[in-house]
């Protein structure tokens, strides 16, 4: 088994597990907060399986979209956040 | 063996973000699963990202790696502690089995400072427990 077929068969079907366990809580969660973590969450994991693309194709470039996915996550967990704290105030 | 070496990490990797996957499934409260998820997740994709600096054996494919991993690991407890703090103050519940709430009666909800100790303004105090009395009462 090489790498290739080692990342390709075992590494992703585990992130791709992992990021729809993380949309069920998106879907389901009890309270906005756990929705605003798990869109994190997912984001980070997006950026794992970029990772992993990247060795599977020997694309580096895409690390570019990689980065750019973090700060959208950072971004969006710090607006979310505020707004939800400004929302109850009034 | 430089393969050995990326398996090695990307399975690390896979395995905590899936820990953390879990962890965000089976945690029984927002603060818990806040916590759970930060640390693991983070951890996580820090070592996919490492595996990936170590398949590029280039400078400029490494460093690009080096600075995801910097910016996910200095943003994520920034993150963490917004939303830990937003949803504190807009009544999220601890689990009931929980032993104690050391924030209780501290942030003040209208000029959202900490204070350091419960003084007596309870009206303006946010405490979950008095939040719990007043849900009863209507």
């Amino acid at each position: 088994m090489t790498l290739h077929d080692y990342l390709y068969y075992i590494i992703l079907p585990v992130l791709i597990l992992s990021a729809i366990l993380i949309f069920w809580r998106l879907l389901k969660g009890p309270t906005i907060a756990d929705k605003v973590i798990a869109l994190d969450l997912l984001i980070t994991t997006g950026i794992g399986v970029i990772g992993v693309y990247c060795i599977i194709y020997n694309h580096s470039t895409l690390l570019d979209s990689a980065l750019i996915l973090g700060l959208i996550a950072f971004l969006s967990t710090v607006a979310l956040s505020y707004y939800l704290e400004k929302r109850k105030k009034k | 063996m430089i393969e050995i070496v990326i398996g090695t990490l990307a399975t690390f990797g896979a395995l905590f973000v899936l820990f953390a996957a879990i962890g965000l499934v089976r945690m029984p409260d927002t603060y818990l699963r806040i916590s759970v998820t930060t640390k693991a997740a983070t951890l996580g994709v820090g070592l996919v990202l490492m595996a990936t600096a170590v398949f590029f054996s280039n400078s400029g494919v490494t460093s690009q790696a080096f600075v995801i991993i910097l910016f996910i690991f200095l943003t994520a407890p920034v993150s963490a502690h917004l939303i830990g703090r937003a949803s504190y103050f807009i009544g999220i519940k601890l689990w009931d089995k929980s032993v104690m709430d050391d924030l209780r009666g501290k942030y003040q909800k209208n000029s959202h400072i900490l204070k350091s100790v419960v003084d007596d303004t309870p009206e303006d105090n946010v405490d979950h427990t008095q939040i719990e009395n007043k849900e009863k009462r209507d």
